[in-house]
């Protein structure tokens, strides 16, 4: 049994006190070290974010409604999915979980007192914010129209905006990833209470130790490739540019070598979210637990040999992409051996479909539908005829929508009695986490059927015959956005008059159940000894 | 050029693109193939987790049963994970060997040159007709496109033929197809590349052997790519030093191409489209041995367009017709 024991012979005064009753002054948030309030630093920043993205997001899918591109120019049409781009990637997805949840849960549900390096941590919410300000900056200086992946010569030769201040929010941002990485890795490292031995650890702590593996390792790259590119913009140092004897090829070798690892950025810890919902609410432990841990560090070690999938159709060699696409097809199994397993704890178990238990379910889905679609993707043949259509926009779209913003909303649900202490309205929260499945699939499936009929992603106008299928997507992203306007209403509304939650309402195993909620602020009042392993499920 | 009118072909919604090769054809297989191992997979899925959510809801009130033992566990795990193995070891063979056929050797005999620019595709066929976003092609014949860019990456999709290749400045891409039925189907640019990424697209037209004939001969008399070459050779100044027969101040081209050429540095090149454009551009990037670098370069004198007729016009000397 994993035990906390509080001290019998504390008194009442030494009682700890919940990290939020420190006060609600500017300067008690803006100053903290406490890893609890900078992950709200970060839920707040990232929910800005999103809902700008998804804005944007709303007024493509509006102008995809009619063919001709009616709506909004074609300069707007493309500055608004770069936009899109940039923020759900940079600012969003690449910080969600881990930077929410992650620095929430990961020093509680290892029993530590906080975070290796608290001011670090919050450093890198600073970091995070200037990134953003240059990126909202490089908005309000008329927009970038490169899209996310600058792809050069057209970013550094051709480009008439602004390209320099998104890449320098970018790069900015970067740093933020890198240090969170460092802190996640270090923790995991130093911190772990007694007993929890690598072989204890819940896969949400493993997830999330090995996606800061990812983000320490790749994002130096991404910071080389935009300096590179502000320097090919600025100076004409001639890197990528074919006049000046470069290689625009180069660019998307660099930009990928970080940008497909930065999938499994996003995605690892949403399997690692759906990993504690599942266990809990099938009342099994994990099936295959060891599977399921080697599964994470070979999806992150083979996610960094992938990258030039991006690139069969690019002019690379005709070997490379065919050793590219091998290593593409590995990647796809510990994938799959993790959906095998989730679905293999639900047997025989005791299934209750709580919220959280529905955005698992549906993230299984989502994820499988990206997962399956990304090999016909792995496969050369069938990608040539794919790359770049909007059969690309669909599968990762189930991916990171599907799958990494579904776990981010159902970790959300599963945490919040313990971050706030209190519950949440379960049938609008139910109605939200049906309308995100009922949306994603009607607005992104249509895709795949564009896709494998040719339409090319990043098109302001198409030709007429494709018109219904967008006119179902757009369809979908309407009930799509009331799946996540009504979160915000009523996650909102619990803060105030939610019902008290206690400290495990879900009757959940995992040391972040066995404080307070919410929780003291150094989490707990004496450090727990761990003597059994995660998901004790009886 | 915005507001050119777009020529889209009238060919409504299909969800399986016309099948307009061969190829088309065998890529579609393996769609089906993969569409019937993911639906499988999928069915499998939601089918287990609807019957386990039915059969063991907790308001059932029944207690947890019995679990698998570790071992049998492990044996569900490894048999899951080989036999996907076996399954994707098959679709990877099979999709590489087909990838292969559209990039690989050409075994052709028409070459169309394409050259990309912000937002038009520029074709020219190998009699010297030249069009723009519409490309007309003969049934039946194998057709290497080979592919450039002026400005920005672009990407030509042809989705009838399941042929996509990028447009890279400072590089040739080659595919090749062969279209086995006439009529219309869609072209477009993949790559985005600019504010009118959208409008760069149009139609492939196939037509019997007949028509396309008549059609090139409507074209007007253009001179084949080569002989415009030729002349390009002469206005460029180029045939004063690349002399025919006289191999002293430059090399002799005459059946230089796709052959090995020995390097100052003391590599080997081989003399294709990528070395002679480079050659034309940075004369001094690599130098052949035993001349001098008194090369001057083209660069910005020259558009992609007239180096490609350049290098039809390398391609087509062969050793002794610069002789006579």
């Amino acid at each position: 049994m994993t035990s906390v024991v509080y001290s019998e012979s504390e008194d009442r005064h030494a009682t700890p006190r919940d990290y939020l009753s420190g006060g609600w002054s500017i300067r008690s948030w803006l100053l903290t070290v406490d890893h609890k309030r900078i992950a709200w630093l970060y839920a707040v920043s990232i929910t800005g974010f999103f809902f700008f993205g998804s804005a944007a997001a709303l007024l493509i899918r509006l102008e995809l409604i009619s063919p001709a591109g009616d709506l909004l120019s074609a300069e707007s049409y493309n500055k608004l999915f770069s936009l899109h781009g940039i923020v759900m990637v940079w600012f969003f997805l690449i910080p969600s979980i881990p930077a929410t949840l992650g620095n929430f849960l990961l020093p509680m549900m290892i029993g530590a007192r906080d975070m290796a390096f608290p001011k670090l941590n919050l450093l890198s919410w600073y970091i995070y914010t200037l990134g953003g300000i240059f990126t909202l900056a490089a908005v309000i200086a008329g927009g970038v129209d490169t899209g996310w992946t600058f792809y050069t010569p057209y970013s550094t030769l051709f480009s008439n905006s602004a390209v320099l201040a998104a890449a320098t929010g970018v790069f900015i941002v970067g740093f933020s990833s890198i240090l969170t990485g460092i802190n996640f890795i270090v923790t995991t490292h130093t911190m772990r209470a007694p007993g929890l031995s690598w072989l204890r650890l819940p896969l949400f702590v493993w997830a999330n130790y090995a996606t800061g593996l990812v983000m320490v390792l790749a994002t130096p790259v991404l910071a080389i490739t935009l300096v590179l590119i502000a320097l090919e913009r600025a100076l004409g140092i001639g890197i990528f540019d074919p006049a000046l004897g470069g290689d625009p090829l180069l660019f998307q070798h660099l930009f990928w070598f970080y940008s497909h690892p930065a999938v499994y950025i996003m995605i690892l810890p949403a399997m690692g979210v759906v990993s504690e919902i599942i266990p809990c609410f099938s009342r099994n432990p994990i099936f295959g637990y060891m599977g399921m841990v080697l599964s994470i560090m070979a999806i992150a070690l083979f996610g960094f040999v992938v990258w030039g999938h991006h690139m069969f159709v690019s002019g690379q060699s005709m070997y490379a992409g065919i050793l590219f696409s091998f290593f593409s097809f590995l990647v796809a199994i510990p994938s799959a051996i993790k959906t095998l397993n989730w679905t293999a704890t639900l047997f025989r178990g005791q299934i209750s479909f709580s919220v959280s238990m529905i955005y698992a379910l549906s993230f299984l889905e989502l994820f499988t539908v990206g997962g399956l679609t990304g090999v016909f993707l792995a496969a050369l043949a069938l990608d040539v005829h794919l790359h770049d259509t909007y059969f690309i926009t669909a599968h990762f779209h189930y991916i990171m929508v599907g799958g990494a913003v579904t776990g981010y909303m159902g970790g959300l649900h599963f945490w919040w009695p313990k971050l706030t202490g209190r519950m949440y309205s379960r049938p609008w929260a139910t109605v939200a986490a049906l309308a995100l499945l009922i949306g994603l699939n009607l607005t992104f499936y249509p895709q795949f059927l564009l896709g494998y009929a040719g339409m090319p992603r990043r098109y302001h106008s198409y030709p007429e015959e494709f018109e219904i299928l967008h006119v179902l997507s757009s369809l979908g992203a309407g009930v799509l956005a009331l799946g996540y306007l009504l979160p915000l209403i009523y996650l909102s509304w619990s803060l105030r008059h939610g019902e008290k939650s206690g400290p495990n309402p879900w009757d959940a195993t995992g040391l972040e159940w066995q404080t307070a909620s919410p929780p003291p602020v150094h989490n707990f009042a004496e450090t727990p000894v761990v003597t059994e392993k995660p998901y004790a499920y009886k | 050029m915005s507001e050119q009118a777009i020529e889209d072909p009238q060919v409504g919604l299909q969800l399986i693109p016309q099948q307009g090769s061969e190829y088309a054809v065998q890529v579609d297989h393996l769609y089906y193939a993969l569409l019937g191992i993911s639906g499988l997979l999928m069915a499998i899925l939601a089918g287990l987790v609807v019957v386990f959510a039915a059969r063991y809801r907790r308001t059932l009130g029944r207690g947890r049963g019995k679990l698998l033992s570790d071992r049998s566990g492990r044996r569900v795990e490894i048999g899951f994970a080989l036999s996907l193995c076996a399954a994707f070891i098959g679709l990877f063979f099979w999709a590489s060997q087909l990838y292969l056929k559209l990039y690989g050797e050409p075994a052709t005999d028409i070459v169309i040159d394409v050259v990309a620019k912000q937002w038009m595709w520029k074709f020219q066929h190998p009699d010297g007709t030249r069009e723009i976003n519409t490309l007309h092609l003969p049934v039946g014949e194998t057709v290497q496109l080979r592919i450039t860019s002026q400005d920005v990456v672009h990407s030509l999709s042809f989705p009838a033929f399941r042929l996509k290749r990028d447009a890279v400045p400072g590089m040739y891409t080659t595919a090749q197809f062969t279209p086995i039925r006439t009529g219309e189907s869609h072209l477009f640019c993949a790559e985005y590349c600019g504010t009118d990424h959208s409008r760069m697209r149009g139609k492939v037209v196939v037509m019997n052997q007949t028509d396309y004939q008549r059609w090139l001969a409507g074209q007007g008399d253009a001179p084949s790519p080569a002989d415009a070459g030729e002349q390009l050779f002469q206005s460029y100044g180029c045939s004063g030093c690349h002399k025919p027969g006289d191999a002293t101040l430059a090399p002799e081209l005459a059946g230089i191409f796709g052959k090995p050429v020995p390097l100052a540095s003391g590599e080997t090149v081989v003399a294709d489209e990528a070395y002679i454009r480079d050659s034309i551009l940075q004369p001094q990037k690599q130098l052949v041995a035993g001349y001098q670098p008194i090369m001057p370069s083209y660069s910005g004198q020259i558009s992609e367009e007239e180096i490609l007729q350049i290098i039809s016009y390398i391609q087509s000397l062969t050793p002794g017709d610069q002789n006579d």
